[in-house]
């Protein structure tokens, strides 16, 4: 059996996820990670992406935004300002908003926050995703 | 002695406004069990962010970083954070105080309002509101709470602040709540806490970098944790004093209906006597 660590997902109106996990995978700043039990200390900031819980039985996947995390060895607190089961998740909303962003980024001009833009398309990918 | 007539309509007014402060308590009973579980929900994330946050800054306690130097100019920014209506006590005025009475001079402040009832007070006391979000307070999102710590944190970077104070109400529990100011930014740290936690933390990306993408995050969460307090407070509020109303309005109906029914008394008094007297005439 694969060693066990403590999983929390935090959300600030909720506790998304709580349990034993064997392994958590997430995407941050610098790439993808993937997190086993007895990991050194990190601090690491998110990007928007899919969070991918291994449970003793089987796979859970959640779309997750923005937000920090801290991994200990015994323990991984995910710290999300947003975070969504994929039964939560309006597909047709989220192909809007991709369609929506990618629309903004084509057609730059001054005023268009670039850098918001962005962020929102990497969100919609990421709900669009943990769908499929 | 007033006529019964007098005392009847008194009576009758008196009991309409009971109906309206029993009415308002229990739909203040009704908003506040609501309140009260979001301020729950939200608390585990707070808490977390609080101490990562204090965590991070006990370590790396002498960094260089715009958000944790205290500078010497600009001015102190208070978010003031009231309801949209009244009648919910010593609610609104307890959190105006708070700020008049903080000993900062009147012309250093600028004040940044979440609550029509505040806005108007320290309008009306001369004080500078540089912004009103007077409209999220009904149902504060954490999406409203990231527009204000933003709009403070441009204003912070610009140099156009120098330090932000949070004045709410906390929510201890129903029946008691608490006006309080605290300091968002700088960052102060409390080091007797944090020093028995020695874990060595790694970064990624680099501290620095961490903090100024943390650091905004806590802000957020600090006046997004605040917000729900103080709707649950306000509640609370309302309900104690809507509660204390309509006790006030039985009192006042028990004694007018003891006035009333003395005054029917002496009149069918007087009407006997009128009549026995008339009788008398007569024969």
């Amino acid at each position: 059996m694969a060693e066990l660590m403590k999983l929390q997902v935090i959300c600030p109106d909720r506790i998304f996820y709580e349990g034993e996990v064997s392994m958590v995978e997430f995407n941050t700043t610098e790439g993808e990670v993937g997190i086993y039990p007895k990991h050194i200390p990190l601090t690491s900031i998110l990007a928007p992406g899919i969070l991918t819980i291994t449970e003793e039985d089987g796979l859970k996947n959640a779309a997750l935004h923005s937000g920090f995390v801290q991994i200990l060895p015994e323990k991984v607190t995910v710290m999300a300002e947003a975070a969504e089961w994929p039964h939560e998740i309006d597909l047709g909303r989220a192909e809007a908003a991709r369609d929506r962003a990618e629309e903004r980024i084509k057609n730059r001009s001054d005023k268009t926050d670039i850098a918001r833009a962005e962020t929102a398309l990497q969100r919609a990918i990421a709900r669009i995703n943990v769908i499929k | 002695m007033a006529s019964m007539r007098d005392i009847k309509r008194r009576k009758v007014s008196i009991q309409s406004t009971q109906q309206i402060t029993k009415a308002m308590k229990l739909t203040s009973t009704v908003k506040l069990q609501k309140a009260k579980t979001r301020a729950e929900q939200s608390k585990p994330y707070f808490d977390f962010m609080y101490e990562t946050v204090n965590a991070m800054l006990a370590k790396s306690g002498n960094i260089d970083h715009p958000y944790l130097q205290a500078k010497d100019t600009g001015k102190t920014a208070i978010v003031v954070i009231t309801s949209n209506r009244g009648l919910a006590g010593g609610y609104n005025n307890n959190i105006i105080k708070l700020v008049t009475e903080s000993g900062i001079p009147k012309e250093d402040v600028v004040i940044y309002t979440v609550g029509t009832k505040g806005r108007d007070a320290l309008a009306r006391r001369n004080y500078d509101i540089k912004e009103d979000y007077s409209d999220i307070i009904e149902e504060p999102q954490y999406s409203d709470a990231n527009v204000i710590s933003r709009d403070l944190l441009d204003a912070f970077e610009q140099g156009e602040i120098k330090e932000i104070y949070l004045a709410y109400t906390f929510f201890k529990n129903t029946v008691s709540h608490d006006p309080r100011r605290i300091k968002l930014l700088p960052v102060e740290i409390d080091s007797e806490e944090t020093q028995e936690k020695g874990i060595p933390m790694n970064y990624e990306p680099e501290e620095e970098e961490a903090l100024d993408l943390i650091i905004p995050k806590y802000i957020t969460s600090m006046i997004y944790g605040a917000l729900m307090q103080a709707v649950a407070s306000e509640n609370g509020a309302r309900m104690q004093a809507m509660d204390s109303a309509t006790s006030n309005a039985e009192e006042m109906i028990d004694s007018l209906s003891l006035l009333y029914n003395r005054a029917r008394q002496g009149s069918i008094t007087q009407e006997l006597t009128e009549i026995i007297a008339g009788a008398d005439a007569i024969s």
